[in-house]
Formats: C-alpha cells, structure tokens, sequence
C-alpha cells in the first residue's frame, strides 16, 4: 500500500511550531527564575552580582559563598527533582492509562522513604546529629539509594500486579496507592517508634521534602541518574503515545508493550527512589507537572515529555524560591508548599471524573 | 496468494479455543470471520499478527513466516484495528500519524506527513485532524483508527468488528472505505463480522468458525441458509434483493 499527495497542512506546522516555542519559552523562564532564585532570600544579592559570581567574577567574596555553596545546588537540586519527578509522572500517567498516576499517588514515593530510612537507621548508611536542616547526613549514598530503590519496586511491583489482575482504573491505583503509602509510612513510624530521641528528631525532619540539603556530591549523583532516566523516559514518547491508545493498537504498531510498561515503570522507580533519598518525600509535582502542561499543547509525548521536564523544573524551583519568603524568616521545606499546591489539584481531577 | 494460515491451533491455558485453522486471502481480497460470540473469531486475528502464539501452525504473509519475524517487522506488514478505541489527548492528525511508527525512529519526515495527510483526504476526516480526539464521535474515532491502520501502509490489514458501536451511516462507510483500500492497493484484508448482510454485502469470502473449527468457508455468493442456521442454532432464509443476498432470521408463531 503506497500513499501520498506530498502535501502538509500548514496548520498543522504551526500547531508543531507552537509547542516548540512553548518549549523554547520554558527554558527561557526556567533560565530568568534560576537567576532571580540564586538573588533572594536571607540575604538579598543584586542581580548583577549573581551574575559575576557565576561567571567566576564575584566582588564579594561572602555572596559568592553564598552563591555557590548554598543557593546554586539547592536551586539545582530543585530543578533535578522537579524535572525527574514530573517525568516520571508523565510516564507512569501514560505507561498505565491513568490520570492519577504520579510516584507520590501511587505510594512509590513513601516506599522509598521508608528504604531510605530503614537504610540510615538499621544498615548505617546516614548518620544522624541534631533536629534541624542537614540533620541527616548521607555517609553512603549507593546503599541509600538502593534500598530506596529496592522498595519502591516492591511497590511498583505490587502495582504492576494489581493492574494485571483488577486492570488500571483510576480509582485500582489510586487504592492501591493508599494501601502502599500506608503501609510504608507505618514502616517508617515503626522505625522512628525504636529511634532514640536525636534519631527521632533527625527522622521527622529527613521525611520533610526539602530541596536545601543537597551538596554538591549528592546533587551530581542525582543529576547523573535522573538525567540518564528522563532521556530513556522521553526517548520512549512514541510507545507512550502508542499504549495510550490501547495495549492491542500499541501491539499492531510493533510496540512490546508489557517490556515498555515494566522498564518505564523501573526507570520511573529509581527517578523517585533517588530524588526521596537525597531530598525526602516531595508529593505531587509529579502529578500535576504533566497535567498543567497537557491542558497547554495537548497529550503528544514527544512533546508533553520534554515540555513537562522543564515546566517541573519550573515549578519546584518557583515553589522553593517561594518557600523562602512565605513565613519569613522560617524557611519551609517545599514539600509543605507542594502538598498545599497539589491536594487541590488532585481533588480538581477527581471531580473532572479523571479526563484528560 | 498474500496471506496464508494454515494448521493454526490455539488454547488458553488448557482450554482449546481454535484446531487446525487454514484459509488463504489474496491481493484486493476481504476476507469476513462470522460465527457466534466466543467462538474465537478475535482470538484468531490476535494469532495472525502474533499477538498471540499459537501452538501449531503458521501464517504466512508474502510465503515469510509471520511467527519468525520482531514486532516491527510484522508491524511492517499487517496492521491491525481493534475493536474497541482507546482516546488521549491527540489531535486526530498525530493520532494517525502514530501509524508511522514502524517506520520512523523518532523524527516524523515530511514524507510521513505528507502519507498522513494522504490518509486524512482519502477517510474525508479534513475537518478533524485538528481536534483532540477525546471530542470525537465513536464513528469518527473508528475513521482515524482506520486511518492508523492504513498509514502503516500494510499488506495485511486485521480489523476486529470495524462496525460495532457505529450507526448506520457510518458502517455503510467504513465498510466502503475499507473496499475500496483493499481493491485500489491490493493489499488483503480479514475482518470479524456480527452483522452477516453486511459482511456477506462487502467481503467477497466468508468463513464461519464452530467450536473452533472451520465449519465452511467460501465464496460469499455461495452461501446457503443451511449453513447460517447450523452455525447460529437459528433458522433463516436468505432472499436476494437488487442482487445482495439479505439473510431473515424465520420467526416461528
């Protein structure tokens, strides 16, 4: 079967050239808030300092501490997290067919924590000082991570699972998401309940999602791996797109769907398992980062994909600048600000009954 | 000869659905499956693609052996409707375009575009490709995923009951449409059917599965009252009108 009349519409190149823009318009923004978040908070720099600091060119040498030490990789760890969460929960919204899904919906978030927390406290891997910001510190990171890895694939297991059996309705995930997150939290609580009173302090605060604790080690390793999976998550747009619309269409487009569900799933758990070991449970980015962006240019992944990695980015380093300032002088973790932002945005879902 | 299935057996689990399954369907050929519900009819077209493995037997597309060949290479040659369309938030025109896949790795070329906006004239869906089809009608979601089909531009084309879910009007024009592909571009075409006037009216061969076997299989002008009552447990009459046999179900009072 041979076609063609050689003919594109010009709407729909422009349709095309609109989501480029709206992409290329992201990274512009994405690039003006860095730039404002690294110039605010306890001690305002002038724009045009935070320009010479970063090019290596500072006058003052406490602003280029300040710089470089603490606003560039909490602004950096913002963007990583942001970006690797909402991407994974693009994925897993498509991957399963569900607009609820999001590492946090589905309580692969909390099993994570709990691995990273079961990891510190019983296997060693942190060590734990005092009841403030950096009270956890990570010693080893690579056990860390792994056991928050290992455990939010005991759940994204238990939710392949179910999926098979009862199917992926919204409503399956999201039960099945409240069971996990339950259950985890209960794990972690069980942690804490034998934890001496500096450990304890030390748990509660580490379970705060907070973007300010990350250094330079930890944010390369969390940039490396969250860069390496969001590049295979987007790269797997057209499968995305393809399962959409419907496992047996996707099968007639040559797509091998139960491997592109099982590895997403996978790529989606280690984005989550390494963003909560480094930086605590940060909810709902996830969620409404690719919902925000799929009202705008529409549900295409090639598109949706990248355009949710940097709207994500955009939202969690807006919401930490943001954090900074709203019960001045307390700096709040952004967890706390994500949860307000994002728990009307999950009942707004539910109310559109789940359309996308 | 395109497509040919021979000795194909299939089972889930232990439970034999088909046994010893064999037909053949030629270029510019449409091939109608009828018989009662749960007979196999949709699990026989998944066996075709391989979407399904099948126990025994082989399907040949071309004399290459469809069971020996990666997902996108089968992607290549058969494309397949499923009967029931699943909606995202696409326009129609990238809903379609996703029928190129088997044939691109990630850039969509003019090429590409230019099949797709071919595919669009041809189902007369100009008016939607730019809409999301989350706000189409089912008979307009059935066009594009036919339209996806079609751009895959297969030798084979499966279609599990194209017509469900539609009204009148549209079946009468998917059925048209998906003739006139099948003769303009020689490509063959098997089809699941409820509807037996409308299969015996646009497929030029039927076959009627039974228990998981074939019970008869021909041409559509042979076939005989006797054969659709046995099938179906139904007696019926079939009367010709301006030349379409139209099958009567025989009510008795």
């Amino acid at each position: 079967m041979h076609f063609a009349d050689g003919q594109i519409p010009l709407e729909y190149t422009r349709y095309i050239n609109r989501k480029l823009a709206f992409i290329g318009g992201s990274i512009v923004l994405l690039g003006f808030l860095l730039v404002v978040s690294v110039s605010l908070g306890a001690a305002n720099i002038p724009l045009p300092d935070v320009f010479l600091a970063l090019v290596g060119k500072a006058i003052s040498k406490r602003f280029e501490i300040i710089i470089w030490n603490i606003r560039l990789p909490q602004a950096f760890a913002a963007m990583v997290a942001g970006s690797g969460l909402a991407v994974a929960g693009a994925a897993m919204q498509a991957i399963l067919r569900n607009p609820l899904g999001s590492p946090f919906t589905l309580g692969i978030s909390h099993a994570a924590g709990f691995g990273a927390a079961f990891s510190i406290m019983i296997l060693g891997s942190g060590v734990m000082s005092s009841a403030s910001v950096g009270a956890v510190t990570i010693s080893n990171p690579y056990i860390t991570t792994l056991m928050a890895f290992f455990f939010s694939l005991v759940a994204a297991g238990v939710i392949i699972v179910v999926s098979k059996i009862r199917g992926a309705s919204p409503e399956t995930m999201v039960l099945t998401g409240i069971a996990l997150a339950s259950l985890f939290t209960a794990g972690t609580m069980l942690l804490q309940y034998f934890a001496d009173d500096v450990q304890l302090a030390a748990m509660v605060f580490w379970t705060f999602g907070d973007v300010a604790r990350a250094s330079w080690g930890e944010l390369s390793v969390m940039a490396i791996v969250t860069g390496m999976a969001t590049a295979y998550l987007i790269g797997n747009a057209w499968n995305y797109n393809a399962i959409e619309a419907g496992d047996e269409t996707a099968k007639g487009l040559g797509v091998r769907v139960n491997r592109v569900r099982l590895l997403g799933l996978f790529t989606s758990s280690l984005i989550t398992a390494v963003v909560v070991s480094f930086l605590g449970i940060i909810g709902f980015v996830g969620l409404v980062c690719p919902h925000i962006v799929r009202r705008l240019i529409g549900g295409d992944h090639r598109f949706l994909m990248p355009a949710t990695l940097v709207v994500g980015s955009i939202l969690l380093l807006g919401s930490d600048t943001a954090a900074r300032f709203i019960l001045a002088p307390h700096l709040l973790p952004v967890s706390v600000l994500t949860a307000f932002m994002g728990a009307p945005v999950f009942i707004y879902l539910i109310l559109r009954g789940y359309r996308r | 000869m395109i497509l040919e299935v021979s000795g194909l057996s299939f089972a889930y689990k232990s439970r034999g659905i088909l046994r010893d399954v064999r037909f053949h369907v030629a270029n510019g050929e449409i091939l109608a499956i009828l018989g009662p519900n749960g007979v196999g009819k949709t699990t026989l077209l998944k066996c075709i693609n391989a979407m399904l493995r099948p126990f025994t037997g082989s399907v040949l597309v071309n004399s290459e052996n469809v069971f020996s060949l990666s997902t996108m290479e089968i992607a290549h040659r058969i494309g397949y409707v499923a009967q029931r369309a699943e909606t995202s938030r696409l326009i129609a025109f990238d809903a379609i375009l996703m029928g190129r896949r088997p044939h691109l790795s990630w850039k969509a070329s003019d090429k590409d575009l230019a099949i797709v906006n071919a595919a669009i004239k041809l189902l007369d869906l100009g008016h939607l490709a730019m809409r999301y089809i989350d706000q189409v009608s089912g008979g307009e979601l059935q066009k594009v995923a036919l339209a996806r089909a079609l751009v895959q531009e297969p030798k084979v084309l499966l279609l599990d009951e194209p017509t469900s879910n539609l009204d009148l009007k549209n079946q009468v024009e998917i059925l048209k449409i998906i003739r006139r592909v099948v003769k303009e571009h020689e490509v063959s075409a098997v089809m699941t059917m409820h509807d037996l006037n409308k299969a015996l009216r646009y497929a030029d061969k039927y076959l009627f599965l039974k228990e998981g076997v074939i019970f008869e299989a021909g041409e559509v002008i042979g076939v005989t009252a006797e054969t659709i009552q046995a099938v179906y447990g139904l007696p019926v009459e079939i009367h010709y009108y301006k030349g379409n046999p139209v099958v009567l179900p025989v009510e008795k009072d």
